[in-house]
């Protein structure tokens, strides 16, 4: 999908910002992932695993952590959206909804912020 | 005095597939709609102009094009609604062949229609009586929800998975589905959940819901969709869908 197809004006409604919301929140997950096996591979020697916490007591390492945080709670809730819509036939206040998903994962990211600092 | 006459600056591709865009300057009138500027275009400026249209009054679904980047039934758009800077640009609507000008070869949607098999099949023998359906049963409901399209093929032109694959039903084909698996007089419902599940079918869609966002009618095609996926799978799980 090109920029100007991604600005395209038959696509600037909720139900599509959602969505690309959850593609690009699934990409984060997706690319995070090998960082979380490499954290996993270093507990298995103290030194290192102690170095790689000192790096990630640094304070833009704990932001993207929020953020990586906040993109898992907007896909979990995005997802469920989805099921819901497909599953429960949940069809009336879109919009509502969507608002719902973006407010949670909002609240879970900054909490994991208050947290880290 | 009156107030000089204001004119709006209209850019309609032209041409097929490989047209480009050609500028008129069209009078603005009080409650114009698009079609009507497209009517004064070919009936004063460029006879040559080729459009679509029929009713004029939002009923036969026939005058849909891109209005300022948005499909839209032209003859229900108000000009003021839409005009940017006294600017209107109009194209033929998208995923769609075009033929010439603003006008798109229906036939891949209709087909689809068809491969969606949203049309009656009677059941096995004549009826002895009228089935009884009442207009508060839930299927009924469901289907009234979405039996009102007009055929326009707005949202075929909305729709982002239609744009990603050809073999995709498309939101219209897929809603005339759900509503003809909801006539409980239909002889063969399974056989419409067996068209929707092939490939390119129900569950195929993204659920970006740009379908109902753009319909001009509000119908909502996505939920639609939605209940095609759902009575497909408890089919499926029932052994009824090889």
């Amino acid at each position: 999908m090109s920029v100007s197809g991604l600005t395209r004006a038959s696509r600037a409604h909720p139900g599509f910002v959602a969505a690309f919301i959850h593609r690009l929140s699934g990409l984060a997950l997706a690319l995070f992932l090998p960082m979380h096996f490499l954290a996993l591979g270093l507990a298995l020697e103290a030194g290192s695993f102690a170095g790689f916490i000192d790096w990630t007591n640094q304070p833009w390492v704990k932001i993207s952590e929020s953020l990586l945080v906040t993109a898992l709670a907007v896909h979990f809730a995005g997802g469920l959206r989805l099921l819901c819509i497909e599953f429960l036939g949940l069809t009336r206040a879109q919009g509502l909804w969507i608002s719902l998903v973006l407010a949670f994962a909002s609240g879970v990211g900054v909490l994991f912020l208050l947290r880290a600092f | 005095m009156s107030a000089p006459e204001r004119i709006l600056q209209v850019d309609i591709r032209r041409g097929g597939e490989a047209g480009d865009y050609e500028r008129f300057e069209v009078p603005e009138r009080e409650n114009q709609t698009v079609l009507d500027v497209v009517t004064y275009i070919q009936r004063h400026l460029d006879a040559a102009l080729a459009y679509r249209f029929s009713c004029r009054v939002g009923v036969c679904g026939s005058c849909a094009m891109t209005v300022n980047g948005r499909p839209r039934w032209t003859c229900r758009t108000h000009v003021a609604r839409v005009v940017r800077g006294g600017k209107l640009t109009l194209a033929p609507l998208a995923n769609l062949p075009v033929i010439r000008d603003l006008v798109t070869d229906m036939t891949p949607f209709f087909e689809k229609w068809q491969a969606a098999r949203g049309r009656f099949v009677p059941g096995d023998g004549p009826r002895g009586e009228m089935a009884a359906v009442s207009p508060g049963d839930k299927q009924r409901m469901a289907a009234s929800d979405a039996i009102e399209c007009i055929n326009c093929g707005v949202c075929h032109a909305a729709c982002d998975v239609v744009s990603w694959r050809e073999d995709y039903l498309g939101p219209a084909a897929l809603n005339r589905a759900w509503a003809a698996w909801n006539d409980v007089r239909d002889g063969d419902r399974n056989g419409i959940l067996r068209a929707v599940t092939s490939g390119g079918g129900c569950h195929t869609c993204h659920t970006h819901q740009s379908c109902a966002e753009h319909c001009p009618v509000s119908l909502n095609p996505t939920f639609s969709i939605a209940g095609l996926k759902r009575e497909s799978l408890k089919a499926k799980l029932r052994g009824e869908l090889k």
